[in-house]
């Protein structure tokens, strides 16, 4: 789990070109929108993508994105549950 | 009968930044995209959304803002034209759609497909609520877009405008910018 | 004094006819363009309004000799043949053309960009084939481009650079559009319901449309409708969200309202932008009521005619001139229980009125807003 949540912090730095933020800066309990990373909703539409193109998970209820994405934490265990990649 | 005075400019082309005759910044890079983050870096932007913006926005963003500075810009148009439109981040966009097996479209990069979303990335740094447009021209028509800065001083819907040709293809690119008044 | 701009033509290509009576004719029995459609292999159909390409094909023939032309500038020579036949190309004749992606159909599996994707080409060619004398304009901004095309005829001969204009706007549905607002999640389940309280996104549609536009109107035309005011404002907040305050459309409204002289109670009739998507509907109330304009008749149209991106601004403005003619305002298509936040006179079925004054609106990405008043003359 730990490596997969290393991963997301380095996929989220890059498919959202967060340039200016490092691995170690993202703490795996932060808010992720809302926080410091200024995050919008774009960046939100884009994890979804994220999570099909990298994890295979077609998410149902686009809407349920609130709850996925609030942490590092709790994007890693909905991947760890879902993912078919 | 009132002339328009051209009271700044700035010209990027060829990894070099001018402002009203003057270099400011010149990179050795040889993308535009580098040449872009070495700018950001080097005139100390601290931007983050900068990072976001397609090609096209980023040159409009940085000729504009050479320009713009910190100044109060709230009674100042905006008005820019260019010949690619946004095809450079359309061609991109439309590779990420050519494959049925690696159908991935994103909304980051489909956002940037209209040349206006330039305007847009200008107008939210600088807070400006004011007129705005974005022609596709077949060439830098000077004459038409001062005729059209002119009847937006002379009506009174801005005191300014910014006016200028943006334009980029992967790594053609020319912004000519520079701030009208009467 | 400022000289005085009147459209005295109009045309339209759509789903529901090749021509403004038949248009007509259709909306005020209620039909709509929407259906649904299978546009892109492998994925599910979905609701879109879109013509019928062998009917376009046919249509074509008939008209033109030459079938060198792609889809969507077949649509553009359709709608702008019958103004030009009507009045005369001068060396002052402005020719604007309004489109958000053109021929973008022909990126599909290229290496190198195609000479049609560029608009200024798209629109070059169409000038040629009529004769135009005077270097196309094309006006790209996103969902206003339609709006603001009639703007920008009306600004450039008051200030003298034209005496007339040919306005044409469109846009074709592609997939390269389709799969974007579906990565927004932006297009909705069902036929598009703007304003209500089940809405759940936008149908994607596709139509030309075109003006004539004049400083000197001749004596032979069948009406007149004076642009009185316009103007276009930037949100400044979020390059696909719209202001929650709604001040780019506020402002927009405000200014054009302003430079027509007329105040809010005098609007007879609001034809706004109403995409179905809940930001954007939701934003418009909010801007309408801040204008003190929640009692006039509005509709949106995108549930006859799907929104057709560079196409709807004008297209709407031709069908809100042509609802005056006839003295009759139809529904907002769909509508049935109100979703925002603010109330709107919407309207909900054929309605007779006589109207004199239209407020025209639009809003689209990029934070661009953009407003028109016209007046029957």
């Amino acid at each position: 789990m730990e490596n997969l949540k290393t991963e997301l912090k380095h996929k989220i730095i890059e498919v959202l070109n967060l340039e200016d933020v490092s691995v170690e800066e993202v703490k795996d309990t932060d808010p992720l929108f809302g926080g410091g990373l200024g995050l919008d909703s774009i960046d939100a539409l884009e994890l979804i993508v994220l999570l099909d193109k990298d994890y295979g998970i077609k998410l149902a209820d686009p809407k349920k994105g609130k709850e996925i994405f609030q942490s590092i934490d709790t994007m890693a265990a909905f991947i760890e549950e879902n993912r078919t990649k | 009968m009132k002339v328009m005075k051209k009271t700044e400019s700035c010209t990027i082309q060829d990894s070099k930044i001018t402002v009203t005759g003057k270099p400011v910044f010149e990179s050795q890079s040889e993308t535009f995209h580098d040449f872009a983050k070495d700018a950001y870096k080097c005139l100390e932007l601290n931007y983050p959304k900068f990072h976001k913006m397609d090609n096209l926005s980023k040159l409009a963003f940085l000729a504009s803002e050479m320009i713009l500075k910190d100044e109060d810009h709230s009674r100042t148009a905006i008005v820019l034209a260019n010949r690619s439109s946004s095809l450079d981040t359309d061609f991109k966009y439309q590779e990420s759609i050519n494959s049925q097996e690696n159908y991935f479209p994103s909304p980051a990069v489909f956002v940037y497909t209209l040349p206006n979303i330039c305007v847009g990335e200008i107008s939210i740094k600088h807070k400006m609520q004011t007129e705005n447009a974005f022609f596709v021209l077949d060439e830098f028509d000077e004459q038409f877009l001062n005729d059209y800065a002119e009847q937006i001083l002379l009506s009174g819907k801005a005191e300014k405008v910014l006016c200028g040709w943006t334009e980029l293809y992967q790594e053609n690119y020319k912004a000519f910018v520079y701030l009208l008044t009467l | 004094m400022k000289k005085e701009i009147y459209i005295t033509d109009y045309n339209c290509i759509t789903p529901l006819g090749f021509d403004v009576s038949s248009n007509w004719n259709h909306l005020v029995e209620g039909k709509s363009g929407v259906a649904l459609h299978k546009v892109i292999e492998n994925q599910e159909a979905f609701y879109a309004s879109i013509i019928d390409t062998d009917k376009l094909e046919k249509e074509f023939k008939i008209n033109f000799d030459s079938q060198n032309f792609t889809r969507l500038e077949k649509m553009f020579l359709l709608s702008l043949k019958p103004l030009i036949e009507k009045h005369k190309i001068s060396k002052e004749t402005a020719f604007i053309l309004s489109t958000t992606k053109g021929n973008i159909s022909l990126l599909k599996n290229q290496t190198e960009l195609p000479e049609g994707v560029y608009l200024s080409n798209l629109a070059q060619k169409i000038a040629d084939y009529f004769g135009f004398k005077t270097k196309p304009i094309v006006v790209s901004n996103a969902c206003v481009s339609g709006v603001m095309a009639i703007a920008v005829a009306k600004n450039m001969i008051q200030a003298g650079k034209y005496k007339d204009a040919f306005v044409i706007a469109g846009d074709e549905v592609s997939e390269f559009v389709i799969s974007g607002f579906n990565s927004f999640q932006a297009i909705g389940t069902e036929p598009c319901k703007p304003y209500d309280k089940k809405r759940n996104g936008i149908n994607i549609g596709e139509a030309t449309a075109a003006v004539y536009i004049t400083s000197v109107p001749g004596e032979n035309e069948k009406f007149r409708f004076k642009i009185l005011g316009d103007s276009a404002v930037n949100d400044a907040n979020h390059i696909s969200g719209p202001s929650r305050t709604g001040d780019g459309l506020y402002a927009s409204i405000s200014n054009a309202m302003t430079e027509a002289n007329i105040t809010s109670d005098q609007i007879d009739f609001i034809s706004a932008h109403g995409t179905a998507t809940l930001y954007n509907d939701e934003m418009e109330a909010i801007a309408f009521n801040r204008m003190e304009l929640q009692n006039a008749p509005l509709n949106s149209m995108k549930g006859y005619y799907g929104h057709c991106l560079g196409a709807s601004g004008l297209l709407e403005s031709i069908i809100s001139m042509e609802s005056v003619r006839h003295g009759m305002l139809i529904p907002s298509k769909n509508f049935e229980e109100t979703g925002v936040s603010q109330p709107l006179n919407i309207i909900k079925e054929n309605q007779p009125a006589k109207i004199k004054y239209i407020l025209k609106t639009a809003s689209g990405f990029g934070g661009c807003n953009a407003a028109i008043v016209l007046e029957k003359y």
